[in-house]
């Protein structure tokens, strides 16, 4: 049994947004869009979806070079989708114009300052009243080690783990290194902030230190919750320590069960899929096949792949959901066609069986998660900075932040 | 025969962390929350400004070594808000201050051509160089930059940026569902840079943006910062807004263009300015006059002479004499993270000066400092306002002002009202947009793609 407090009879819902979906010749569906997919109005438009279906939040997909069937870098193709925005400025690009639904952006941890995406991300939150997420990656590509020309390509995952860990534990320092409330305009004394409520971090690791504090101030949320996919075991040492969020791929129902036993103190463990959602089972099928055929291939993925109905969907889910996964991030297949069938198909047959929510309950992605405010570090140590520092220590021990 | 009237340019910069603003005062709002940048943004775009503009500080300002409190401490990034306020506005531009010793081109330029592409090409980026250690504590590669090295690595770095946006010609995307072709090319975003400072190779990932690249603005002032400016940028954020010293400061960067190939229209001159209004010039006065005394207190007029003293002069009355001890000649440790620590004349001469006039016009110290760190560009009605900025761009002491209100967010609200159509009417600013874009604002060129850089 995992230890996770309370299992809720509802399902959380996520959808992964990317190019015009997960499929390689979604971009070529009728209303795919593609012309547009370098345009604000897009990605609005997928956002305003998913926030009509009520799901808990939506991840931009982000990549330090371009996309590629090939690991080792660009494959030459022309048939494909190819270049994408910054995940960070298009999630703030829609954050004023959704209301509720969590905005989780991809930063890659590999070859970013920990320094800025901590404020990006504080920001983010800002600006979206407290529905900010990250989603931390790694990178093991050469070609995006070449494009910043700092460090050998690749390493071995294992250090690049080490390094996102520290980089996750860098970035929530930051966030915790203002306590709420830090900002005291004491006119009497002319002081702005009081500066024993502000904490240089003081991080010291193997890849990097930082001193701190933040420039921006502690995010609405205190610590926007951080997500990360692991495809394989190989990854949940990384997701057990650093991932509020751990985003896994089972197969079936024994995997997903396995993958829930295995990261026992995650707050949250989701459970992945691609999804081709028509009426009947035969109608994606076909159009699985129909797609599968313009693009030359079979589609293949690390998770798997469903092609039915949303009530056979649903079905699917809920027995993973009962095989201890808290919540699912769907990835539409084509996101013209399937992200609308998640929101207007799957989500009310989850609804009628009394397993996803009827209206947005909490006005911040942490409420909508069940998560509490988190305690600030600093404020709770009474002003001492936490003891644990660098790889070893932040991959031994789970992070601090689950509420 | 007169010369046609020029048209001023005119841009908002939002006074965040910066000792002008008064956040003492009971109408000033939030610098954090968005709604303030909101309501900022939607004004300078109401009054048809050409941009908003952010500065930027990568580590809290420390004094005797603790963070200094006295001023507005925090900001938010500035990529993250330009892009929540491109969802807010339609034709305003979005300038950022981005420095270019604690980031790397390929980040930069993709956040920048994305902002562009978010804003349908009103993005702008102020290259700023601050290069020491103190901040370099924030990153990964920790230390800094050699002070001599700041520009060299800034001018490589937006070399390497426009490598980069020009590694797309803006023919490539074809999205074509009937072909099959998204590409026309496999070699979009082609690039090869090597160099001092930068030796990196690939693909750019971000197809050509609306104005191809944002438009660049430079800050510095030194020597090498001018020619920087020179050789490469769109913009200048100036210091110099009075008659005189604008300019000098305007004919001698405007004479740098020629070797470099360029014409005087091709860079804009757009100092900093402060601004208060008042009903009538002497009520303005009145008013200027309140608001330094709340942009002084005399706890920040010590810390202020700390500055330049730098070493403690806590124990000093701030409505005393100045002190009689001198400066600690050397290096700053008294203030870190000021630019204008930075950039200070020698601190022995600066009290000489302080003292003489001190002692001629019998100031105290917070009397000395309100008097010598004046920054109130405009004050005056709005008639008077409005006048003295389309005399100075006649006179090119500058091609127009970028404004920061002492008022967060509401400071640029009567300007918006009163000075903006004033302006209008003598013929000299904008009354709609005529483009979509910031360069389109500026009377910027498109730049020309270069040729891909096929190998
Ligand atoms: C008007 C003005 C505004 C500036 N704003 C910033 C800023 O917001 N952030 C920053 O890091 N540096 C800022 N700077 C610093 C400059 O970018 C530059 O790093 C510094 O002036 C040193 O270069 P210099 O020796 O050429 O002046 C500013 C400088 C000037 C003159």
């Amino acid at each position: 049994m995992p230890v996770r407090p309370s299992p809720s009879p509802e399902v959380h819902l996520a959808v992964a947004l990317d190019g015009a979906g997960w499929h390689p010749a979604a971009w070529r569906e009728p209303g795919a869009d593609a012309a547009r997919l370098f345009t604000a109005g897009y990605w609005a438009s997928l956002v305003a979806e998913a926030e009509a279906g009520l799901l808990d939040f939506v991840t931009f997909e982000d990549s330090l070079g371009l996309q590629s069937t090939d690991p080792a870098g660009p494959d030459g193709r022309t048939d494909l989708v190819r270049g994408r925005l910054d995940a960070v400025l298009v999630a703030a690009r829609v954050a004023p114009l959704s209301r509720h639904i969590g905005l989780v952006p991809s930063v890659v941890a590999t070859h970013t300052e920990p320094f800025h995406v901590s404020k990006a991300l504080a920001t983010l939150d800002y600006v979206s009243r407290g529905r900010a997420g990250l989603r931390v990656q790694i990178s093991e590509r050469p070609d995006e080690a070449g494009h910043f020309g700092r460090r050998a390509a690749g390493g071995d995952i294992a250090g690049l783990y080490g390094e996102a860990a520290d980089h996750v534990e860098v970035v929530r320092r930051l966030w915790d290194s203002w306590e709420d409330g830090a900002e005291i305009r004491d006119v009497a004394t002319g002081r702005f902030v009081d500066r024993a409520r502000l904490h240089y971090i003081d991080f010291e690791g193997p890849h990097f230190s930082v001193k701190g504090p933040s420039i921006t101030p502690r995010p609405p949320q205190g610590l926007p919750p951080v997500s990360a996919l692991a495809s394989d075991a190989a990854g949940y040492p990384f997701l057990a320590g650093s991932a509020d969020l751990a985003h896994v791929t089972p197969g079936n129902a024994d995997e997903a069960r396995a993958a829930a036993l295995a990261l026992p103190g995650a707050p949250h463990v989701f459970g992945e899929l691609t999804v081709f959602l028509d009426d009947r089972p035969e109608d994606a099928e076909r159009r699985l096949q129909r797609l599968d055929a313009a693009h030359g291939a079979a589609y293949t993925s690390d998770a798997r792949i469903f092609a039915g109905t949303p009530q056979l969907l649903a079905d699917l889910l809920l027995e993973w959901h009962g095989a201890g996964l808290t919540g699912f991030r769907l990835r539409p297949g084509v996101l013209a066609h399937d992200l609308p069938a998640i929101t207007r198909g799957l989500v009310p047959e989850l609804q009628r069986r009394g397993a996803f929510r009827r209206s947005y309950g909490a006005a911040t992605l942490r409420g909508l998660l069940g998560l509490e405010h988190p305690a600030n570090r600093y404020a709770a140590a009474g002003g001492a900075g936490p003891t644990r520092s660098g790889a070893a220590a932040a991959a031994s021990a789970p992070a601090t932040v689950a509420a | 025969m007169s010369k046609p009237l020029k048209q001023i340019h005119l841009a908002a910069h939002f006074p965040g962390v910066n000792n002008t603003t008064v956040w003492s005062d009971p109408a000033a709002g939030s610098h954090i929350e968005f709604d303030s940048f909101a309501h900022f943004a939607r004004t300078a775009e109401r009054a048809k400004f050409d941009f908003l503009f952010l500065a930027e500080g990568l580590r809290l300002r420390e004094q005797g070594g603790e963070i200094y409190d006295l001023d507005v401490v925090g900001r938010p990034d500035t990529f993250t808000v330009l892009a929540a306020l491109a969802a807010v506005t339609t034709h305003l531009g979005l300038t950022g201050t981005i420095n270019s010793t604690f980031n790397e081109p390929y980040e930069v330029a993709r956040q920048f051509a994305s902002l562009d592409h978010l804003s349908d090409g009103r993005a702008a980026w102020n290259v700023v160089t601050s290069w020491d250690a103190f901040t370099g504590e924030n990153f990964r590669r920790g230390g800094f930059l050699p002070r001599e090295q700041r520009y060299e690595r800034a001018r490589e770095f937006l070399a390497t940026a426009h490598e980069l946006f020009d590694s797309w010609d803006g023919g490539e995307l074809l999205a074509d569902p009937v072909s099959g072709e998204f590409l026309r090319d496999a070699r979009a975003g082609a690039f090869a840079h090597r160099g001092e400072q930068f030796d990196i190779s690939g693909h750019f990932n971000v197809p050509r943006s609306p104005q191809g690249r944002p438009v660049v603005f430079q800050a510095g002032d030194s020597d090498e910062g001018r020619e920087f400016a020179a050789a490469g940028a769109d913009a200048i954020f100036g210091r110099y807004g009075t008659l005189d010293a604008g300019r000098a400061f305007y004919a001698d960067v405007k004479g740098r263009l020629a070797k470099y190939g360029r014409t005087p229209d091709e860079l804009k001159i757009l100092p900093a300015a402060t601004f208060v209004l008042g009903d009538t010039d002497d009520e303005a006065r009145e008013l200027a006059h309140e608001v330094r005394l709340k942009q002084v207190s005399g706890a920040t007029a010590i810390k202020y002479l700390e500055h330049v003293w730098n070493r403690d002069l806590s124990g000093y009355d701030p409505d005393g004499p100045l002190p009689d001890v001198d400066p600690v000649p050397g290096e700053n440790t008294v203030a870190q993270g000021r630019a204008s620590v930075r950039t200070h004349r020698d601190p022995a001469d600066v009290a000489r000066e302080w003292r003489e006039l001190a002692g001629a016009r019998g100031l105290s110290i917070r009397e000395l400092v309100i008097e010598t760190t004046g920054r109130q560009t405009f004050v005056g009605s709005p008639l008077t306002v409005a006048r003295a900025i389309d005399g100075l761009v006649q006179a090119d002491a500058a091609d127009g002002f970028i404004l920061v209100p002492h008022l967060t967010p509401g400071g640029l609200d009567a300007f918006a009202d009163t000075v903006v159509p004033l302006l209008q009417e003598r013929g000299v600013f904008r009354r709609e947009y005529t483009g979509p874009t910031l360069r389109d604002h500026l009377g910027l060129a498109a730049p020309r793609a270069l040729a891909p850089a096929h190998h």
